[in-house]
């Protein structure tokens, strides 16, 4: 089985995302599966950046221990990893800023010469790599022609030089012809949300929902979408109600800060029943916390933000595959249903990037709202047989469209009466009922591993890959329940059935996957947690999960 | 079907003698005037706060968006880039634009988002029965203030100047066909259009006598100098008894926020493709 780990590290600034990006094309163009980590601080220039770009046979979406590779563009590159070294460790460096053992390419020495920008520092330590990992040149020249849009022909010319800088030390094999689409999380959110329709994004930067942001305004050009970012997340909630009212598919994105400004929104979302949906991407909390780096401890505050009671759907999706399917599907029940929903997800998934398995995709038909008819004078909040009000928008010809924050009576006017106060209430929890009816639908438990085990991995969210490949190596079985609310229970349990030892794997301290599964007569024997912003390696779970049982 | 004179069967609940009254009917007043013009009704979206001056929002019979505290703006600039043909007009109180959510305010001036913002401002919390705002003037004597605010208030007239508002006017609830002019021509004015209305608050603060006495309005002003409504801006400081101008200081067209979004025609084919050919970009 082939697997192979490449660290590639620099200061910040020095483009380290990109290296480690170029050498995961490499592999892909080689035919493997691959993923890239990438772990940076919080600063712009300085500071140590790195990534480590793994590649195997099969799916992944973890990092291991070792490096088999070590680019390093920095000292810090070589003396902060000395752990991950080993023996036949393949170590090149730029001469001019790294002393070490390995082999050194002489990148300034080589730009001068060929008179390039120091950016293409880069393809020379690429080049370079591809040489010791006897990548043929061809596929370095298809990489950079295909991924380096900003003068190729000199970072090839570049490329060159380190490739015959140094000789072939380890050879790794081609794996196999397929070649997928490299994406990062944020990115196949922002296809999943673009597949369900969506019409408008509205957002206020924060790592690491940032560069969904980014990438929805860079495809605004290719896409009908309108995005927009206000002046702070109290706007971008309220804005997103805004256009939600007048009849565009909206959703907003953030982490937990921003969030916490969103929740009277979100509440006003639930009461008012102007759908929206929420990219919420974890980060180490609390308060600012690691601003850079991952985690998982916003489950309870998701499924309670907000005052009041009101049904909501929380996702969270475990790999980029679902993490398109679950973006899209969010998107689409929120407006089938009227309520607020959340794709739960975290910086590893969000700022990770995957090979895509583009057939794993198979977006479910979740059906179209049913339309508005017309039975007298038009009532926003109309009581139907399911709670789901028909939902026009302005202009709206004979109809007066009115929708409150306060308690408030079928044609949207403030009311105080008792009575309706009751009927509103109940009206929400048919619609929770009509949500759970839609997500029955779906598979919202996903099983893997061995099905005969007794003993499973539960998880939810980014940790899904991490724990499929140590529990498939270990034969025993893991349950992801994909979506958190409304919470499947019944299918949970049927998931469960045959196993009596259950161990949650969650990056947070509480165990709030656990506490949410004890609330519904679910024991979990052992929290297997992770405190340090940094996601799972192979290893540290596998030494953990063995501890454990 | 909206009723003839576009007020719902909602039972009025504003004290007797609130200057609320009469902005709602000076609103309506111009509403009409408006589908007069041509504008249908149905394309005419009424966003209010939370307040004595948001029940505008059960009042009136038109489409409306009955937002939470501080919050018109936001989403009404929403409303606005969803689609421009709308006609958004906020109703917002002092302490919902002044305090809660002033950001928002300076936005939508810097942004010149074409919304129509009424302030209703009675220079106090009415529903929450009678704090000061940002307008109240210092000393004022409030439930959470005692002995008087330690504060000064600040101009929001010049403050909408120093955002950038290209339509900076004020009325009072004591004129009623003045503030249906001013109403009117805010709504047709292209771009953001603010309106500060000094509203009697008949139970807790009831300037009357002070907005009566002092008040005059404005004539021979010239409103394209932008220095000059500067300066008549701040001939009343919202503090002491001086004159109190009443029109429109400031008027100025310039390109609105959602023309500049670039309503540009999408790349040709479906998102499906266009999504594809993005996958394809990232072998
Ligand atoms: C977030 C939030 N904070 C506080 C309140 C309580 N509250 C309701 S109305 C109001 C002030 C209203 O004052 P103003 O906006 O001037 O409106 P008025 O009643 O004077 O018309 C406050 C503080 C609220 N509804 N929401
Ligand atoms: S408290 Fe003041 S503003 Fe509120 S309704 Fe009464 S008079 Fe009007
Ligand atoms: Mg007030």
């Amino acid at each position: 089985m082939n697997d192979i780990s490449v660290l590639t590290g620099g200061r910040a600034g020095d483009g380290i995302n990109s290296a480690g990006l170029l050498v995961a094309h490499l592999f892909n163009h080689m035919g493997y599966q691959t993923y890239m980590y990438f772990d940076y601080p919080s600063l712009i220039k300085g500071g140590h950046n790195f990534t480590i770009t793994r590649a195997a046979d099969q799916k992944i979406g973890a990092h291991r221990d070792r490096c088999d590779y070590l680019l390093a563009l920095s000292q810090d590159s070589i003396d902060l990893h000395r752990e991950l070294i080993h023996d036949s460790t393949v170590v090149l460096f730029d001469s001019g800023r790294v002393q070490g053992d390995g082999q050194g390419i002489p990148v300034e020495e080589i730009l001068n010469a060929e008179k390039a920008p120091s950016v293409m520092g880069n393809s020379c330590i690429i080049g370079a790599f591809a040489k010791a990992a006897g990548i043929p040149f061809k596929v370095v020249e298809t990489v950079i022609w295909r991924q380096i849009p900003k003068d190729p022909e000199k970072n090839l010319i570049i490329a060159r030089r380190g490739y015959d800088a140094v000789g072939e030390k380890r050879v790794i094999p081609r794996a196999g012809d397929t070649c997928c689409p490299l994406l990062t999380g944020n990115e196949v959110i922002g296809l999943g949300l673009l597949h369900g329709g969506l019409d408008a994004y509205v957002a206020y930067p924060m790592t690491p929902t940032s560069n969904l942001l980014h990438f929805l305004a860079g495809t605004a050009r290719d896409f009908p979408i309108t995005v927009v970012h206000p002046e702070n997340e109290i706007a971008v909630m309220l804005m997103a109600l805004g256009f939600s009212y007048a009849g565009k598919k909206t959703a907003v994105g953030t982490s937990g800060g921003g969030f916490c400004l969103m929740t009277e929104g979100f509440s006003f979302s639930g009461a008012s029943e102007v759908p929206v949906v929420v990219v919420m991407g974890q980060r180490t909390g609390p308060s600012t916390g690691l601003p850079t780096y991952t985690g998982q401890a916003d489950l309870q505050f998701i499924l309670h933000a907000g005052q009041g009671e009101f049904p909501r759907l929380v996702v969270a999706p475990g790999d980029p595959e679902q993490a398109y399917v679950w973006s899209s599907i969010a998107l689409s029940l929120a407006w089938k249903c009227q309520v607020p929903a959340v794709i739960l997800v975290d910086k590893t998934l969000c700022e990770g990037t995957y090979s895509l398995d583009e057939k794993a995709i198979v977006v479910p038909d979740t059906g179209e709202p049913e339309p508005a008819v017309d039975s007298g004078p038009y009532r926003r909040y109309e009581i139907t047989g399911n709670g789901i009000s028909p939902n026009r928008h302005p202009p709206s010809r004979d109809a007066v469209i009115k929708v409150n924050s306060y308690a408030h009576d079928e044609a949207g006017i403030t009311t105080e009466r008792a009575d309706m106060v009751v009927i509103m209430t109940e009206k929400r929890q048919n619609k929770a009922r009509a949500l759970k009816g839609e997500t029955d639908l779906l598979e919202c438990v996903k099983t893997y591993g061995n099905k005969d085990a007794s003993t499973a991995i539960l998880c939810w969210g980014s940790t899904l890959l991490v724990c499929r490949e140590v529990a498939e190596s270990r034969g025993i079985r893991v349950i992801q329940p994909v979506v958190l609310s409304p919470f499947p229970e019944a299918s949970l349990k049927v998931a469960l059935s045959g196993i009596m030892d259950l161990i949650s794997v969650e990056e947070n301290a509480d165990g709030q996957l656990r506490t949410l599964c004890s609330q519904h007569g679910i024991a979990v024997n052992h929290h297997i947690a992770k405190l340090d912003g940094r996601p799972f390696s192979v290893e540290e779970l596998e030494a953990r999960l063995k501890e454990a049982i | 079907m909206p009723s003839q004179n576009l007020i719902t069967g909602a039972q009025n609940t504003w004290c007797p003698g609130c200057g609320n009254f009469t902005i709602q009917f000076a609103l309506r007043n111009a509403i009409q005037g408006l589908v007069t013009d041509g504008i249908p009704l149905e394309n005419i979206v009424l966003v209010t706060g939370i307040g004595c001056h948001a029940k505008m929002g059960d009042y009136l019979d038109i489409n409306s968006f009955y937002s939470i505290h501080g919050r018109t703006i936001p989403v009404a600039t929403g409303i606005k880039l969803a689609n421009p043909d709308l006609t958004v007009i906020c109703c917002a109180g002092d302490g919902d634009a002044y305090a809660e959510g002033l950001d928002h305010l300076i936005f939508a001036a810097k942004r010149n988002t074409d919304i129509t913002v009424i302030i209703h401002n009675n220079r106090v919390y009415g529903l929450t029965t009678g704090q000061y705002t940002p307008t109240s003037p210092l000393g004022f004597r409030g439930k959470s203030t005692p002995e008087g605010t330690p504060e000064e208030p600040f101009n929001p007239l010049s403050l909408m100047l120093a955002s950038g508002a290209g339509f900076v006017a004020r009325s009072t609830s004591r004129k009623m066909p003045h503030l249906a002019g001013i109403i009117g021509q805010a709504l047709r004015h292209k771009g953001f259009s603010f309106i500060d209305v000094l509203q009697i608050c008949a139970t807790y603060f009831n300037m009357t006598e002070l907005y009566d006495r002092q008040g005059y309005e404005l004539s021979g002003h010239d409103t394209a100098d932008f220095q000059a409504a500067c300066r008549k801006v701040e001939e009343w400081d919202y503090n002491r008894n001086s004159p109190i101008a009443f029109g429109v200081f400031y008027k100025q067209e310039k390109t609105c926020f959602e023309e500049r979004f670039r309503r540009h025609q999408p790349s040709p084919g479906g998102r499906e493709e266009q999504i594809r050919a993005f996958l394809e970009r990232k072998r």
